[in-house]
């Protein structure tokens, strides 16, 4: 199958009353990993659900490949639940070989597919225990073997990185890479801000059921506020506060930081600084992932 | 790689769960308890079917007179009477019948008759034998005086009780009854374990949160049809093993002199096991859905469970009470009853032909109901975590 986009349009679902999401929409093109962040409750469960089918949406679709999305292709994603999701007394490989087989591979083909993935995963001395004997990176190492020992089309991984050792959270993310090289969309969610920073090619924020935002993590910062980080030693108090558009939001060393309203010119408050005398240092803060979403979040 | 065929999901998921049961330690001892169980049953048997309980006997007519010698007599004898007034001989019949009268007593008391079911009680005979005698020796004394002793000793030795009965007596009746009583007890303990053993699977995926995965992959119908297929096996395997082991050692210590009637029960038990746990494991199933945690399961299949348990006592009572009654033949075909009482009179040969056929399709029948409403239970619950659903919203 050759490498196909998955689309998620205008998607809505409710429980009861209550709406888990509304109008979500993104695209996750071949080779590229999407993170979809965002806090408890905010959704991205119920999108996962719905983008394997095991929710029917109340509106939207989804599509792969621009073909909405049948038990075929579904049959063809990889997928991993957030906690959980495998048989606690079932043995790694037992279980392995079982959902491949699920997923349409023959019995030999099943067997060396769960070989291969537990010798890439680590798990090779863990082939033959029960889940429930493993340890907690183990367990989401076999989980992780699940979702992709038929070499799915697609993968949609809830909370990948939960609880998972830092060590092994490396190997999870490398893999993660390697598929989307192969021209694989991957979708995940994760509350570990700094890692879907470093991992995303793009991200979206998900709050209350609506995407309020989307795209690389650049994108993301161009469209949020800036902040400078201005070093002039002789500048009196206050120097910065009567610019238009600025706010000092703190003062450190010497040095004082200032928030930019969009569309604010640097060079003018770098001009201002430079009136006062020397300047040692002005340098554009590039802020995190983390103070992004809050940005987007909080107000 | 080709999308697999439903059969073959079904399958799969069929030899996962037969697989994990038949490996388990579990699987092996309980197999071994029921039939250590069993043989301790069969050995024992003959005692356990001899106990004395309460003869329940109807007066008609003329034949009331003796209510007070009757009682009295029997309390010599330690026979446990209980004596009742039957105006109708007509409706007293139907008692007897029906299995609520023992025995129906009528006539004058120089010329009484009994009706029974089967065979008339000895102890019961001896006593009205007793009875007759005493009446007939009277009437005889009362003309004294041409009076030849050995005249009067052949009248009265001819003197006695008039039985008539219902069905001519079955001299296979004991070993039969207790092939029923067998089968009953292996398939209500049959029907209970690999019921809740559904249920239990089927929570055991909730809690673990393997469905979510697997449903990614496989329709619900398929995840059922095959967990229900696969876990029945099972059963149907160890409830083989136990029959066939039992059985062997029945006839081979001479507890049971009818191979051939003992071979034909465990087939038709076997029949009826397959149709009650398709009707109880589907129920199971569903009902066992609307729960996520293994602690909620046995409450919730509560309501089940009890008429599983209803069945199997109604079995007991009414097989060895009157099996061919009208009570009998009602109960064992109501669909829910069916799978326990109706191989129970089958092994009695209390059941025509047609009334096995009726029961076999009106379960079919609800089967088929049970399986369509259980997998609308099941689709639209097992996806669902927390609290326990009602059936009402699932079902929605």
């Amino acid at each position: 199958m050759p490498p196909a986009v998955l689309e998620v349009d205008g998607i809505a679902a409710s429980y009861g009353p209550v709406a888990a999401c509304r109008d979500v929409s993104f695209t996750v093109t071949p080779g590229e990993l999407f993170g979809l962040v965002g806090s408890l409750g905010a959704g991205k469960t119920t999108t996962m659900r719905i983008v394997l089918g095991m929710l029917a949406p109340d509106a939207g679709e989804v599509r792969v490949g621009g073909a909405r999305v049948t038990p075929e292709t579904r049959r063809r994603m990889g997928y991993l639940p957030e906690e959980r999701g495998l048989y606690p007394r079932m043995r790694v490989h037992d279980q392995l070989v079982y959902l491949a087989e699920l997923r349409g591979l023959d019995v030999n083909d099943a067997h060396r597919a769960a070989d291969r993935w537990t010798t890439r995963l680590g798990l090779r001395d863990a082939r033959d225990v029960p889940v429930q004997r493993l340890g907690p990176g183990a367990q989401q190492r076999a989980r992780l073997a699940a979702a992709l020992v038929h070499d799915p089309d697609v993968l949609v991984l809830d909370e990948p990185f939960a609880g998972l050792d830092p060590e092994t959270a490396q190997l999870a993310s490398g893999v993660l890479r390697e598929r989307a090289a192969a021209g694989v969309p991957v979708l995940f969610t994760s509350q570990a801000l700094d890692l879907a920073e470093r991992l995303c090619d793009r991200v979206g924020i998900i709050q209350n059921g609506h995407m309020v935002a989307a795209g690389t993590v650049d994108e993301l910062r161009a469209g949020g506020s800036v902040e400078l980080l201005v070093d002039a030693p002789d500048a009196p108090d206050g120097w910065a506060g009567a610019l238009p558009g600025v706010r000092v939001v703190d003062v450190h060393n010497g040095r004082t930081r200032l928030h930019l309203t969009n569309g604010v010119d640097d060079q003018a408050v770098l001009a201002a600084a430079l009136a006062t005398g020397p300047v040692r240092e002005f340098t554009r803060v590039r802020p995190t992932l983390a103070e992004l979403y809050r940005d987007v979040v909080v107000p | 790689m080709t999308e697999p065929k439903p059969a073959r999901t079904v399958y799969l998921v069929a030899r996962r769960e037969l697989n994990t049961r038949v490996r388990t330690r579990s699987f092996v001892v309980s197999t071994l308890v029921a039939l250590v169980v069993l043989t301790g049953f069969v050995l024992t048997q003959s005692t356990l079917f001899d106990e004395e309980h309460v003869t329940r006997v109807g007066l008609n007519g003329q034949a009331l007179a003796i209510t007070g010698p009757l009682r009295q007599a029997a309390g010599q004898l330690d026979l446990d009477v209980t004596t009742t007034e039957v105006p109708d001989l007509a409706a007293g019949r139907d008692q007897v019948a029906d299995g609520e009268l023992d025995a129906l007593v009528s006539g004058a008391p120089a010329e009484l008759r009994v009706l029974v079911r089967g065979d008339l009680d000895p102890d019961l005979r001896t006593v009205l034998n007793g009875l007759v005698q005493q009446q007939v020796l009277s009437g005889l004394l009362a003309s004294v005086e041409d009076l030849d002793s050995n005249q009067v000793l052949a009248t009265i030795a001819k003197a006695g009780v008039h039985v008539d009965s219902l069905e001519p007596a079955d001299p296979q009746h004991d070993q039969r009854l207790a092939l029923a009583l067998i089968m009953v007890a292996l398939l209500y303990l049959a029907l209970l374990l690999y019921g809740s053993m559904v249920a239990q699977s089927v929570v055991e995926e909730k809690s673990s949160r393997v469905v979510e995965l697997l449903l990614a992959t496989v329709r619900p119908w398929q995840l059922l049809s095959g967990k229900v297929v696969g876990l029945g096996l099972v059963g149907l395997v160890q409830l083989f093993a136990v029959g066939a082991i039992g059985l062997l050692l029945a006839i081979l210590t001479h507890v049971v002199t009818i191979p051939a009637t003992a071979t034909a029960t465990m087939a038709w038990g076997l029949l009826w096991y397959v149709l009650g746990y398709l009707l109880y494991a589907t129920a199971f199933a569903a009902v066992g859905s609307l729960v996520s945690r293994q602690e909620d399961v046995q409450s919730v299949l509560m309501p089940f469970t009890v008429v599983l348990v209803v069945a199997f006592m109604l079995g007991f009572a009414v097989l060895s009470r009157s099996p061919t009654g009208t009570t009998a033949t009602v109960l064992s075909l109501l669909p829910p009853l069916s799978p326990i009482l109706m191989p129970g009179r089958i092994a009695l040969a209390a059941a025509p032909l047609w009334q096995v056929v009726l029961a076999i399709v009106l379960t079919l029948a609800s089967v088929a109901v049970v399986a369509r409403v259980g997998s609308v239970v099941y689709r639209n619950s097992v996806l669902h975590m927390g609290p326990r659903l009602r059936l009402r919203d699932a079902l929605r």
